[in-house]
């Protein structure tokens, strides 16, 4: 694992923490520095043990408890102070990081959100949405394991390891370079134990979205398996795909349990080491060098009374060594998440340069128009100028198409030289193959994708200068698919306008034809929609995705395959209200049933991305080209 | 519940059994280590000699190698029984799945049978594993570890009688605030990540209305308000460390004070100082499995509500079952509905179907009208038998369809659902699921009547090309026409479209059923449409409204009798006074 790109992951830390530190500039100091009491606390008791152990090795002979309580209870009183400071720290340590925790998992999600929602659509249509989904699920989880557990026990493990360090190079040289010894075998042995683990909990992670991918298509196909007696056959292949999820789960757990053993009786075996050489240098009289003879600039042999405090030592050492060694592959998964959250966070967003705003207007009967703050219904465009001067342009729909050419992949074009021009109030249809480019064309002038070449203008005004929200606001969408929201059918309708009354979402149903449904709804418009409305029909969703866009009230609409799931019979008599809600607005709709556009004023031929023909149905109908062949096409072959 | 979950361990039981003997040994030894070591110590006192050092020195380190020999080997046990345990977990729940009915399908959304079968299997094997590995251990140490104080320690051990309760007490206090806590913040989580999941979905219409901060907002007001939760729980957990902390130095000072009031009084007889060592160790042990023992009931707890899930489905009793004595052969695609009514569930008011009366001869080709809703999809669903009838019975060839194998009356049956689905694969292993044995020709034959194969050949990869996973990579029509294929290499006595060529053209959808009827004379054909152009020449139209069969007939005598049926004839017919049906296009490649 060490091969791979380690700059990258060592940046992820680094930018993670000081994420952290940022987002508790005041708790992570503190933090800290409670880890720091805590580790300097726990590596003190050992010292007063010794100094206790002495004294009764003074008094024993003696038997006067009275005489010796004088100078060990102080000792006790001492280390119970350390104790109580310790237990300050411990307490406040472990409340802060709980808040720490959750606040900073809070502001990654948050952030994440609010990033999303500044991607362009482009990033959703080009990842799959269970991936998204992950950065918010398994990502941030093990990033809470990271930030709970790992980077405290690291801290704090560092720490002692240090303080332990220093004691010991102060005691004994000799010693201390035989507990190195063991550490070094103990880091060598996790990192090769450590890096197996990672190795196979990162092919146990890929393993797990294969199966999940799976699980998911049979799941979603369940029906169909069913229809074809396929039960047997995906019963195998699952078993396939199960087994090797199974292979790499266990082996990336077999490493990762076999780690604590080992390093604990490297432990064990370390203690014995140190006592052996211990009672060999003891035997020897070999002289001692350490910081404390340096210091004091005596020259003793070494004494029991430096080895036996050696051992428990050796013991610390290798709790904090594990402790540390348990917590690698949640780092490693942690690296990883963390790594795939920020490549969600440094997307490149949604650049909106407009500087063109929507404001409520107020027209005088001379056409000269006023901004105002109430609602009037009338809306203008503002205009700001380079020379400072303000213009106003009064909203109306008109959208100009000129010379537009397009691609999603550079070099392969989808549009071409595509111009239309759609009056206010006009109504204009697109027809055409899958993949003729329809509901492209429709995606440049929300600017859900931006034009390669050429001019989109909309009350003759350069869309590009428009600010975004505000040109979608002018915009009603109605889509195919229609997604709609946990919440109350009203919620749902009022998305479109979140100022509208009750009353104007009603309305906007009736509009839509959409009342007579939802008010035969066990609780009529207060009734819950949970799951994309999972209990609506798809026609009937798509009524509620017509009301959602009549409540907006704006003056173009785009249809794309509104109504293709509403039956014809129904589709009839939701046409009034239809035909209402179009009136005196542009509106651009595509469709597959050519009943839907004949009454178009203009309809687009689209084929691989050209204009093939345009015209009113009748026109076309007279040209008797392709459009005609369409239309007529199922009675050549009677 | 949990004996039934287990009982999936299976082969896995000997591993589990073993985990547990090797876990006792590790313990027996971790206990026995202390006093080889003070032993050690003792020696090192003493008078030094370097071969009795040795000695020990072997011993101990002989120990550390039985120990590391058992725990790293239960390590691997308990891995791969843990994981094969999930294993096992997973293969039955997709078997059972395999075997539910439509009706136990529509129970369980599609997304929750995922997360069952991934997320909920994990927190299982992971607390699987952290049982077999510690359940013993930790009553184990904490036994063994009491009694050794109390042997050794004498008056010292009655710091225990002081330190456990409490550390007991606080810790049933803390599991007990803490997991309702939890319990509720993970449905809340749930429900959050299911609003991400919603947003993600309908990006364009966020993006549309320009609603994006009024998601931020929603989003940040019910993240707030889950990491308040969460804090709050998290909190009531985080005392654990200090609980911990206080009995452990209550522990030391209380040892240290009183063990040396003892020695000193009695002047080393009672007690000495490497008892007091011991009783340290012996109190951290017994603290420590105290922890693991309330981190145990924690994860099971945590897990219990995924055991719950997981259990639901393995309980699931399929609604549909085959008959003692099966039929084995469906004679010929006739068809006749005997006062048949039908409703989703048990509890529903409405019946999707009722008093569906029908005869449909073999071969015919029939057509079904009807608006949205009028259960046109309910009334052929009962044909393969994907839902049972409430009341009434319907039979295949004569004979009730309870009374076939299933296998048998499905291979009889193709249908075309209405919510196709291609699989991740080539086409030809698509097409391959109608038959297993097709050859190359057939597939072609199958394809060229489906009116698929042009656009196959047209491929770069014909019929190697990969379909992405729901068929994201084809169009709406060419999906449908390959899946209408698929159906034909059944060689189906009966065949069912229901809206399977919604997305066709009407050039192509008219060539497909004319194919059918020069070459598959004898299968019987019903197909549901929404356009009539695409029924007018069956040989029988049945016009179904609101759960019922309204009429039946040829185009003709219905657009003489049936007032709907003319209705939305007309309708779809153009205004232009040609017979030109409201028709749905696919284009071009037409």
């Amino acid at each position: 694992m060490e091969k791979q790109k380690p700059q990258i992951k060592v940046g992820s830390i680094k930018r993670l923490l000081s994420l952290l530190v940022k987002a508790y500039p005041v708790m992570v100091p503190i933090v800290a520095v409670c880890i720091l009491i805590g580790a300097v606390t726990a590596s003190l008791p050992a010292i007063f043990q010794q100094k206790i152990y002495v004294l009764i090795g003074e008094w024993m002979e003696s038997g006067d408890w009275a005489g010796a309580s004088k100078q060990i209870l102080p000792l006790v009183t001492t280390l119970a102070c350390f104790y109580v400071v310790s237990l300050l720290a411990g307490f406040t340590q472990s409340q802060l990081m709980a808040i720490i925790t959750q606040g900073f998992l809070n502001k990654m999600r948050q952030q994440m959100f609010s990033k999303m929602q500044n991607l362009p659509v482009k990033y959703f249509d080009t990842n799959k949405h269970g991936d998204i989904m992950s950065h918010y699920t398994n990502d941030i989880d093990t990033l809470r394991q990271m930030v709970s557990q790992s980077l405290p026990t690291l801290l704090r493990c560092i720490i002692l390891l240090t303080s332990v360090m220093c004691i010991m190079l102060w005691y004994s040289l000799w010693m201390t370079l035989v507990v190195l010894l063991g550490v070094f075998a103990m880091l060598k042995v996790s990192r090769k134990v450590g890096s197996g683990s990672a190795k196979y909990f990162i092919r146990q992670q890929k393993s797990m979205g294969k199966t999940e991918g799976f699980i998911q298509e049979m799941m979603t196909g369940q029906k169909v398996v069913k229809v074809f007696n396929h039960e047997p056959q995906s019963r195998k292949d699952f078993q396939a795909v199960n087994n090797e999820l199974y292979e790499d789960a266990f082996r990336a757990h077999a490493y990762a349990n076999v780690l604590g053993p080992i390093i604990n009786n490297i432990g064990n075996t370390l203690y014995v080491t140190i006592a052996v050489v211990g009672g060999i240098l003891l035997l020897s009289h070999t002289p001692n060098i350490a910081v404390s003879c340096i210091i004091k600039g005596t020259v003793a042999a070494l004494s029991i009374d430096i080895v036996i405090p050696f051992l428990n030592m050796a013991k610390q050492f290798t709790g904090n060594v594990n402790q540390v060694a348990q917590q690698i592959n949640s780092i490693a998964m942690a690296i990883a998440g963390a790594e795939r959250i920020f490549e969600l966070i440094d997307e490149e967003p949604e650049v909106d340069e407009g500087y063109v705003t929507l404001v409520n207007a107020e027209i005088a009967a001379d056409g000269s128009i006023r901004e105002t703050a109430e609602k009037t219904g009338r809306w203008a465009w503002k205009h700001p100028h380079h020379d400072g001067t303000l213009t106003y342009t009064e909203l109306k729909g008109d959208i100009v198409m000129k010379e537009v050419d397009f691609s999603y992949v550079p070099g392969k074009p989808v549009l071409h030289d595509i111009s239309l021009y759609a009056k206010p109030g006009q109504k204009v249809a697109f027809v055409g193959a899958t993949g003729a480019g329809k509901t492209t064309i429709t995606n440049l002038i929300n600017r859900f994708y931006d034009i390669e070449d050429g001019k989109i203008r909309y009350d003759n005004i350069n869309i590009n200068k428009i600010k975004k929200a505000d040109l979608r606001n002018s915009l009603g969408l109605i889509l195919q698919d229609t997604n709609l929201f946990t919440g109350t059918v009203m919620e749902n309708i009022r998305y479109g306008n979140l100022e509208a009354t009750d009353e104007e979402c009603i309305n906007a149903a009736k509009l839509a034809g959409a009342d007579d449904f939802i008010t035969r709804l066990p609780q009529g418009y207060e009734t819950m929609l949970s799951n994309n409305g999972e209990n609506l029909s798809q026609g009937q969703r798509q009524l509620l995705g017509i009301a959602r866009a009549a409540v907006g009230d704006p003056p173009v609409m785009i249809m794309d395959e509104a109504t293709s799931s509403i039956d014809t019979r129904t589709e009839r008599i939701v046409q009034q209200g239809m035909d209402k809600l179009m009136e005196g607005r542009t509106v651009f709709v595509i469709a597959h049933r050519l009943s839907t556009v004949q009454n178009s004023n203009v309809i687009m031929v689209l084929d691989h991305g050209r204009i093939i023909e345009r015209g009113t149905h009748d026109d076309l109908i007279a040209q008797q080209g392709q459009y005609y062949q369409l239309y007529t096409g199922a009675f050549e072959l009677e | 519940m949990i004996r039934k979950l287990l009982s999936c361990v299976r082969e896995y039981k000997k591993l589990s059994i073993f985990t547990f003997l090797l876990m006792v040994g590790e313990v027996l030894i971790e206990c026995l280590i202390p006093f080889i070591t003070a032993e050690l110590v003792n020696r090192m006192k003493g008078d030094l000699e370097i071969s009795r050092l040795l000695t020990i020195g072997v011993t101990l380190i002989l120990m550390a190698l039985v120990s590391l020999a058992c725990g790293g080997l239960a390590g691997y046990t308990s891995a791969k029984a843990s994981a094969g345990f999930a294993k096992n977990l997973r293969s039955d729940l997709f078997d059972r799945i395999q075997g539910f009915s439509f009706r136990n399908i529509d129970k369980f959304s599609s997304t929750s049978l995922v997360t069952r079968l991934t997320t909920d299997v994990a927190n299982v094997q992971m607390s699987y594993m952290m049982v077999i590995r510690t359940a013993v251990r930790a009553p184990l140490m904490l036994v063994f570890a009491v009694i050794m104080a109390f042997i050794m320690g004498g008056r010292l051990a009655t710091t225990f009688v002081v330190v456990l309760p409490v550390m007991i007490f606080g810790l049933i206090l803390i599991t007990r605030k803490a997991m309702p806590a939890f319990h509720r913040v993970f449905r809340k989580y749930d429900k959050l990540n299911e609003s991400v999941e919603e947003n993600v979905r309908a990006m364009r219409v966020v993006k549309g209305f320009s609603r994006e901060e009024y998601e931020k907002k929603k989003f940040a007001k019910a993240a707030d308000d889950i990491c308040d939760d969460f804090t709050k729980a998290e909190r009531i957990v985080a005392l654990n460390d200090p609980l911990m902390q206080i009995c452990w130095y209550f522990n030391m000072v209380f040892i240290l004070t009183v063990g040396s009031k003892l020695i000193i009084e009695s002047r080393g007889l009672d007690l000495d100082v490497g008892q007091i060592s011991a009783m340290l160790t012996y109190g951290i042990q017994t603290l420590m499995s105290l922890q693991m023992i309330s981190m145990i009931y924690v994860i099971i707890t945590i897990s219990l509500e995924s055991m719950r899930r997981i259990y639901e489905v393995l309980q699931e009793k399929s609604s549909l079952t085959n008959p003692e004595n099966p039929v084995m052969e469906v004679r010929d695609g006739s068809i006749d509905f005997k006062d048949v009514s039908f409703k989703y569930s048990e509890q529903s008011q409405k019946f999707a179907l009722s008093d569906v009366d029908l005869h449909i001869d073999s071969g015919m080709t029939v057509g079904i009208i009807g608006g949205t809703g009028s259960s046109k999809s309910s009334l052929v669903q009962m044909i393969p038998r994907l839902y049972d009838t409430s009341e009434g019975q319907v039979l295949v060839g004569g004979v009730d369809v309870k009374d076939y194998d299933l296998v048998t009356l499905r291979d009889a049956v193709a249908m075309v659902l209405q919510k196709n689905q291609l699989f991740s694969g080539t086409i030809k292993e698509n097409l391959r699921w109608g038959n297993e044995n097709a050859s190359d020709e057939e597939l072609i034959e199958a394809c060229k009547l489906a009116q698929a194969d042009e656009f196959v050949s047209s491929f770069p990869e014909g019929y190697d090309t990969f379909i992405e996973q729901g068929g994201t990579n084809v169009s709406g029509g060419q999906k449908q026409r390959l899946c209408i294929a698929r159906a034909l290499l059944k060689k189906p006595k009966i065949l069912i479209l229901d809206d399977s060529t919604s997305a066709v053209d009407t050039r192509t959808d008219a060539l497909i059923r004319k194919g059918f009827r020069k070459f598959l004379p004898q299968t019987t054909k019903i197909i549901i449409a929404q356009r009539i152009a695409s029924v007018q020449d069956a040989d029988m139209i049945i016009v179904m409204d609101n759960g019922r069969i309204v009429t039946t007939g040829t185009h003709e005598a219905l657009m003489a009798s049936s007032p709907i049926y003319r209705e939305t004839y007309e309708q779809q017919t153009s205004s232009q006074g040609s017979a030109v049906s409201g028709q749905q296009m696919e284009g071009a490649e037409a």
